[in-house]
Parts: C-alpha cells; sequence; structure tokens
C-alpha cells in the first residue's frame, strides 16, 4: 500500500465528513422499519442463544471429527431445520420445551467435551434431529405466514453460514492445546445446560 | 516520519467511516431480563471471595500439575460444579456445603502450598467433590426472574475465567522465583480458607 501522499489527504478528509454528514438511517428499530423478512430471519436466529449455541456445539463438535462430517452437518443441518421449519409454519406460536433445550446444551457440549468418536452416522442423525426440532419451533414461532417462509429462508442460511465458518475453523486447529479450547467451550456449553435442567426443575 | 503519521490518519479515517457505514441497529429493547440475566450470571462466581479462591487454586494447581490436569480440570470442574448447582436448584440439600468450601481452599491452597502430586484420578476426585459444593451454593443462591439460558451461560463462562486466572498466574511456574510466587499463593489461600472456615464455624 503506497503511503498517502500531501494531495491525497484532503480528498480523505473531505470524503469522510461528506459521507459523514449524509448518513443512511440506523434502522435501530427492527419492529417498526422492517429490514425485510430475509434479514429479520437471520436476526432471529443470531439472537436466539438456545438456537445458536447448540448449532455452535455441533459445528465445533463436526469439526474436530474431520471434514467429512464438517460437510454432512453442513447440509443435512440446514435441509432438515428448513424443513421443520415448513412443518412449523402452520402451527400456533410455541415457546419450545425448556428441559429439551437444556438437554441439547447438555448432549452436543458433553460429546465434545469428552472428545467422543461419534460415527458419522450419529452425527448424521444428531443433525436431522436438532434441525427439525429447531426448525419446528422457529417455524411456528414465525407468525405473519405471507413473510414467514421467506424469513425462514433467511435464517437457514445464517445456520449454514454458522455452521460453515465454525466447523471450518475447527477442522484446520492442530495444535493440540487449540482442540482442548474447543473441547473446554463444549464443557461450558454442557455445564450451561446442566444448570438450565436446574432452572427447569427449580423448586419454588 | 510525516508520511507514516498521515498514513496511520487517513486508515483512522477510513476505519471510522466504514464504521460510521456499517451502523448496527441498536437493539435497545432486549427479551426481558436477558441482558441482566448474563451480567447477573456473570458476577454471581466472582462477587464471593471464598468461591474465588477455590477456583483460582484449581488453575494453580492444575497450572503445578501440568499436563493432563491442567486442562482435565478446567473440562471437568464448570460440569462437576454445574451438576451441584443444579442439585441446589432443584431443592436437593446436601449438608456442610459451607464447610466444604472453606474447606476446598484451605486443602487446594495447600496442595499448591506443598506441591502435592498425587494421581490424577484422585486430583480431580478432590477437585470435583468440592466442585459440587460451590456448585450447590450457587445454586441455592441463584436470583428469581432472570433469563434461565444466559444466566447460566454467564455463570459458566465467569468459572472458566477464574480458571484461567489461575492457569494464567501458574504459568509461572517454569521459572525459579515463579514456583516459590505459585507456592506463596498457594499458602494465602490457604490462610484465605481458614479465615472462611472460622466464619462458618462461627
Amino acid at each position: 500500500m503506497n503511503p498517502v501522499t500531501r494531495t491525497q489527504f484532503p480528498i480523505c478528509v473531505a470524503t469522510t465528513v461528506l459521507i459523514t454528514i449524509c448518513p443512511a438511517p440506523a434502522e435501530a428499530h427492527l419492529n417498526a422499519t422492517g429490514m425485510g423478512p430475509v434479514y429479520d430471519g437471520m436476526a432471529h436466529f443470531l439472537m436466539s442463544p438456545e438456537d445458536v449455541v447448540p448449532v455452535l456445539a455441533l459445528a465445533l463438535l463436526a469439526g474436530m471429527r474431520g471434514a467429512s462430517y464438517g460437510r454432512r452437518a453442513l447440509f443435512v443441518l440446514p435441509a432438515a431445520w428448513l424443513i421443520g421449519g415448513f412443518v412449523g409454519l402452520p402451527e400456533s406460536a410455541t415457546n419450545g420445551s425448556a428441559v429439551l433445550s437444556a438437554m441439547w446444551f447438555l448432549l452436543l457440549g458433553g460429546l465434545l467435551a469428552a472428545d467422543v468418536q461419534v460415527p458419522l452416522v450419529i452425527a448424521t442423525l444428531l443433525a436431522v434431529v436438532l434441525g427439525l426440532d429447531k426448525g419446528y419451533l422457529n417455524g411456528a414461532g414465525m407468525g405473519q405466514p405471507e413473510t414467514a417462509a421467506i424469513a425462514l429462508v433467511g435464517l437457514v442460511s445464517a445456520v449454514f453460514v454458522m455452521i460453515a465458518v465454525a466447523s471450518a475453523f475447527v477442522v484446520t486447529l492442530r495444535a493440540e492445546w487449540a482442540r482442548i479450547a474447543v473441547r473446554v467451550a463444549g464443557s461450558w456449553i454442557a455445564a450451561s445446560g446442566l444448570l438450565m435442567l436446574g432452572w427447569a426443575f427449580r423448586a419454588t | 516520519m510525516r508520511t507514516v503519521r498521515m498514513h496511520a490518519f487517513a486508515l483512522g479515517l477510513a476505519i471510522f467511516t466504514l464504521a460510521m457505514l456499517r451502523a448496527q441497529p441498536a437493539l435497545a429493547h432486549p427479551q426481558k431480563g436477558a441482558a441482566v440475566g448474563f451480567v447477573t450470571g456473570f458476577l454471581h462466581p466472582i462477587s464471593g471471595p471464598d468461591h474465588v479462591l477455590a477456583m483460582v487454586a484449581v488453575g494453580l494447581w492444575g497450572a503445578q500439575l501440568g499436563a493432563p490436569a491442567i486442562w482435565l480440570l478446567p473440562v471437568a470442574f464448570p460440569m462437576v460444579m454445574a451438576f451441584g448447582g443444579m442439585l441446589g436448584l432443584m431443592g436437593v440439600p446436601i449438608p456442610g456445603v459451607e464447610y466444604g468450601i472453606a474447606a476446598s481452599a484451605i486443602l487446594l491452597g495447600a496442595a499448591v502450598m506443598f506441591e502435592v502430586r498425587p494421581p490424577l484420578g484422585l486430583a480431580a476426585a478432590l477437585v470435583g467433590f468440592f466442585a459440587i459444593c460451590h456448585g450447590h451454593a450457587h445454586g441455592t443462591e441463584l436470583p428469581p426472574n432472570q433469563s434461565a439460558l444466559l444466566y447460566s451461560m454467564g455463570f459458566v463462562i465467569a468459572t472458566g475465567c477464574l480458571h484461567g486466572v489461575g492457569i494464567g498466574i501458574g504459568s509461572v511456574y517454569q521459572w525459579t522465583w515463579g514456583q516459590k510466587l505459585v507456592r506463596a499463593a498457594g499458602a494465602v489461600i490457604s490462610v484465605g480458607g481458614l479465615f472462611f472456615m472460622w466464619q462458618a464455624l462461627a
């Protein structure tokens, strides 16, 4: 990169000032202005830790087992999520089960923490069941049937990107400490699941 | 020099401009209790000095014992502690939890101070037992009306960070002066544990 000359410097400043004084709307209130159903779907997923964390755990688990597992999860999970979502669309909104949500944390986090040599068939099955479960809940909670299908596509796109990035990142890890760090993340996820289970059965 | 400073300034301006153009939604309306839940959960383990001493001691001991304990203990401890927390939340009583917490600081601090090197299974069992005591105490003290998920995540992440602090301090163990420092830290933890035991008995 060439250093900025004295001639270029004022141009940079002028451009910055010009862009700053002509800002685009911030669109800070999603429900009022709308970002479009695709982005709504993406935002819905990314702001739902009960969905994000199990996907992340599955992606890390697949990545730990190798590229073939990652590729399988990459296509199976979003497909199952989409199918579950479309099945759930006609249903009325539901919050889902807190126990089931905790169990996903516990199961996927536990497998990751223990670095279990999960067979490819089992990993695929986990991806299918997770996708169908979460997809169904998302579909049932979408509302607004005219835009819900498009939002679901946006949501599934976010799932696809997350699992692709996370599993590909872990596949490339070779250092032992880095793989241990991934397992520690798994233990944190499983521990969160245990506590969530306790909350679900909390003595009043 | 002038060219370099102008270069850095222009780079700063470019980043600023990019940040302005990429303004994110304010997300001013989080789910009820969500943000509070994470912060409350995160602060809970670090708000009690008795818990902090024991967590740091686990990290120090792990660093002192070396592989595989250095990674086995931080992997196992959060899960076992969360199990204790689950029991506490569900109302399952465990007698003498406060004594167990004080004893954890005394014994783990002493283990660090005297560089005790038991078999890995025994070290893990000892740490696991104390983890249940700590988890149970946390579980019975958890406040209501929080986001269970985010509270739990904050709680576990804070615990893991405390272990990280212990392991970080323990990394000086590779030097001679560091070994003395870690042993001294163990002694301080042990004395702190004695104080908490005296409080529990009083």
